[in-house]
């Protein structure tokens, strides 16, 4: 059964943002009035009623893809790319600006963990009422009442009003509510954010017994590891558009891996002008470059030399003045900081008032073959943060390639995150003769003799 | 199932899609009523105790302090709470709806159903109340010995009425309230207005057919029974109350005490329009509450 169950076509979200100082949030009927009033007697001018600069924003645009019946589809993408609005629109729950929606089955959605709940009313009585709001009946709930305990765990407290609930509890309750759902469709979004990692084994577990069932899942995550396991399709999506459509999980999972981490930064960047602003030190430049300056194209080579140069201008010295970076892989996890503080306090740079420019030569031959990301850190130390990695936007992305040895037995990437070039020599053994001589084979008696 | 979506289709499976979600509809009416008397001490008996309080104290203003003229033969208990009984099941009704949107704003932001249940189910609710009044109605007609005749069986008709009346503002003030929240405020102040400007406290009957006024001649009663609340509680007055509205003298003034029917029509007429035309504006309004909300 490999029907389409799903066609998306050139679906497009638009939602109107207001620009103006004081207005509220809520539209008034006295300013719709007015505005009207207005209206009628400037007609004959030319000139606009009130200055509401009004800017339309597409949280999604042009977005089409298709769904067979008993897909697994993972959404991804980053914060803000229109994943929730797809749902939304996919669940009925706000309507399409441009496009088309075709659905051939019933849809329930999980777009927020414990919708419907009442804070006074029983953990019972909340089963019954969360239940018919996400569509079931009444029968069906009470067929299915002791499983959603079960799994939920709380058959203690079924009494007692969910306010009293555990945050822990009441997530359980809430999902354990919407895994006994049935539909034809399901869409869930991130809600395995919340609770423990015993939960979320567990409604992963929920959730592919629902998809072995031959019912089509569609599901929003960050966490990439469920992501793999459990979808067999992906569909990637940035800034509102369709990034990428694709049956090969791994190799979409990594390209949003990439994507958000380079994000097209290049291996230079100057401040645009008013970034990282503070009375101590600005930031004006990051790159890495060679020994003369010069900045480098990427990829590198890890046997050549390279230094990080950071310029930038000293408007207030200070004592605590630190001035480094912070390595990041691909994946994202962090593999040092260094600053220019580091070493001893006879070695730190000078720096002047005015146009400073230093210097660190990059470690050769430590990182593995890969892609990277290096962040400004700027700090006043144990004071005040002047670039944070993490949150700064003086980033960088260098990548390795080649140069790790001149080995024969080192030609494709090795495992791990870094890739040192460590020198082994031959050495007497600390109880024993040299075993150089290969036919001098000691009975281990002798040795223990000595 | 077989579900296309544009912008701007009107959903054919609309009122398929209700019959589907009907359980909803009393679930939010059960939910509201529930939660209500969830730790409170004397629970379910403020639903009594609240319009008996009501009744004695109307009793005690309107007939003792204010010496409204009472009928014959109807104790003037008996005709406030008859008024009294469809007027509170309109304030709440009305009031419960024209919020149940925004006060269910959680539900509509992240879950699919036909939002038209929601203003209905917080008309279900008053009902509710209304029902346990009906109740509590019946044993002070028994207390004072008072037995209705065969015209109470037009009472659902006119419970019909009143359902229809509060059903059609409700959903008016309550896809308005959504978008403009001013209707937060405008709405305690219609109540009360309203309660005034309705036959509560005295009898349609003394609101003259003709009132002349600086040499026009004004429909008064006709204008005044634009309020649909005044067919609806002479209909109560006069289903229960064996075709008496509470005129005083009602030998004298016979034609005048009986029923008015041409008030009755207007409020049909009125609350018809009022329900047909609140759906098309809910309906209308209804795609974009999620955004607005």
């Amino acid at each position: 059964m490999s029907d389409t169950i799903i066609t998306v076509s050139g679906l497009g979200k638009k939602y109107r943002i207001q620009h103006q100082g004081e207005k509220q949030r809520y539209t008034a009927l006295r300013d719709v009035i007015a505005e009207k009033a207005e209206n009628l007697f400037r007609r004959r001018k030319a000139e606009t009623t009130k200055c509401n600069t009004v800017e339309d924003f597409w949280a999604l645009k042009d977005v089409s893809f298709e769904v067979k019946r008993g897909d697994v589809v993972g959404i991804i993408g980053r914060n803000g790319a229109g994943k929730s609005t797809l749902l939304k629109v996919l669940s009925r729950i706000t309507e399409p600006t441009t496009g088309r929606v075709h659905l051939k089955g019933r849809v329930a959605s999980l777009l927020e963990v414990g919708t419907g709940f009442h804070p006074e009313l029983t953990g019972r009585e909340n089963i019954f009422l969360n239940g018919a709001i996400l569509g079931m009946s009444r029968a069906e709930i009470r067929q299915k009442f002791d499983e959603i305990v079960v799994f939920a765990e709380v058959e203690k407290f079924l009494d007692t009003p969910v306010k009293r609930y555990s945050s822990g509890m009441y997530v359980r309750l809430a999902f354990a509510v919407a895994a006994h759902l049935e539909p034809e469709i399901l869409i869930v979004d991130e809600v395995l954010a919340v609770g423990d990692a015993q939960f979320q084994k567990k409604c992963l577990g929920k959730m592919q017994d629902v998809a072995s069932n031959g019912r089509t899942v569609l599901f929003v995550s960050h966490n990439m590891n469920a992501i793999d396991s459990f979808c067999r399709r992906v569909v990637h999506l940035d800034k509102g558009r369709v990034c990428n459509v694709s049956d090969d999980v791994p190799q979409a999972v990594a390209n949003y891996m990439t994507v958000e981490t380079d994000s097209s930064q290049g291996c230079d960047w100057r401040n645009p002008g008013q970034a990282l602003n503070n009375p101590w030190f600005e930031p004006q430049r990051l790159y890495l470059g060679d020994e003369g300056g010069a900045v480098v194209q990427m990829p590198i080579r890890n046997d050549e030399p390279f230094f990080v140069y950071i310029e930038g201008n000293v408007e207030q010295p200070d004592n605590a003045l630190q001035i480094g970076y912070a390595l990041y892989d691909e994946g994202g996890s962090l593999l040092y900081w260094t600053v220019s503080t580091d070493t001893a306090e006879d070695e730190w740079p000078r720096l002047n008032i005015g146009r400073n420019a230093i210097r660190s030569p990059l470690p050769m031959r430590l990182l593995n073959q890969g892609s990277y990301r290096l962040e400004l850190l700027a700090a006043l130390y144990h004071r005040q943060w002047i670039s944070c990695p993490g949150s700064t936007p003086a980033a960088i992305g260098i990548s390795i390639q080649g140069g790790m040895s001149v080995s024969p037995y080192w030609m494709e990437k090795r495992p791990g995150q870094i890739a040192p070039v460590c020198t082994w020599k031959a050495i007497t053994p600390p109880n024993g003769n040299p075993i150089a001589n290969s036919h001098a084979k000691e009975p281990t008696g002798t040795a223990n003799r000595r | 199932m077989d579900l296309i979506l544009e912008p701007g289709r009107t959903e054919k499976n609309y009122w398929r899609d209700l019959w589907r979600y009907r359980e909803l509809f009393i679930i939010l009416a059960w939910r509201d009523v529930t939660v209500r008397y969830k730790q409170t001490v004397i629970g379910v008996a403020w639903a009594v105790l609240r319009p008996l309080l009501t009744t004695i104290v109307f009793t005690m203003v309107f007939s003792k302090i204010a010496k409204m003229p009472a009928p014959e033969g109807v104790p003037y208990a008996l005709l406030v709470m008859a008024a009294n009984l469809p007027w509170q099941f309109f304030a709440t009704a009305m009031s419960e709806a024209s919020n149940s949107l925004i006060g269910n704003a959680n539900l509509i932001s992240k879950i699919y159903f036909p939002r038209l249940i929601v203003p209905v189910g917080s008309v279900i609710t008053s009902f509710v109340d209304f029902l346990i009044t009906l109740g509590l109605m019946a044993l002070l007609m028994g207390w004072y010995q008072f037995a209705p005749d065969l015209r109470l069986l037009a009472l659902p008709l006119f419970m019909l009425l009143a359902f229809g009346a509060s059903f059609g503002i409700g959903l008016w003030l309550c896809a308005l309230n959504v978008e403009y929240r001013d209707f937060r405020y405008i709405v305690p102040f219609i109540v009360q207005f309203g309660f005034f400007l309705s036959p509560v406290g005295y009898s349609s009957a003394r609101v003259p057919e003709i009132w002349r006024w600086h040499g026009f001649d004004i429909p008064a009663r006709l204008l005044y029974s634009l309020n649909p609340m005044v067919g609806v509680i002479d209909g109560f007055r006069w289903c229960l109350l064996r075709g008496n509205l509470g005129a005083p003298n009602a030998a004298q003034t016979s034609a005048q005490a009986g029923i008015w029917w041409p008030g009755i029509l207007t409020s049909v007429i009125l609350t018809s329009i009022l329900c047909a035309t609140g759906i098309w504006y809910f309906r209308k309004m209804e795609r974009t509450f999620a955004d607005v909300i």
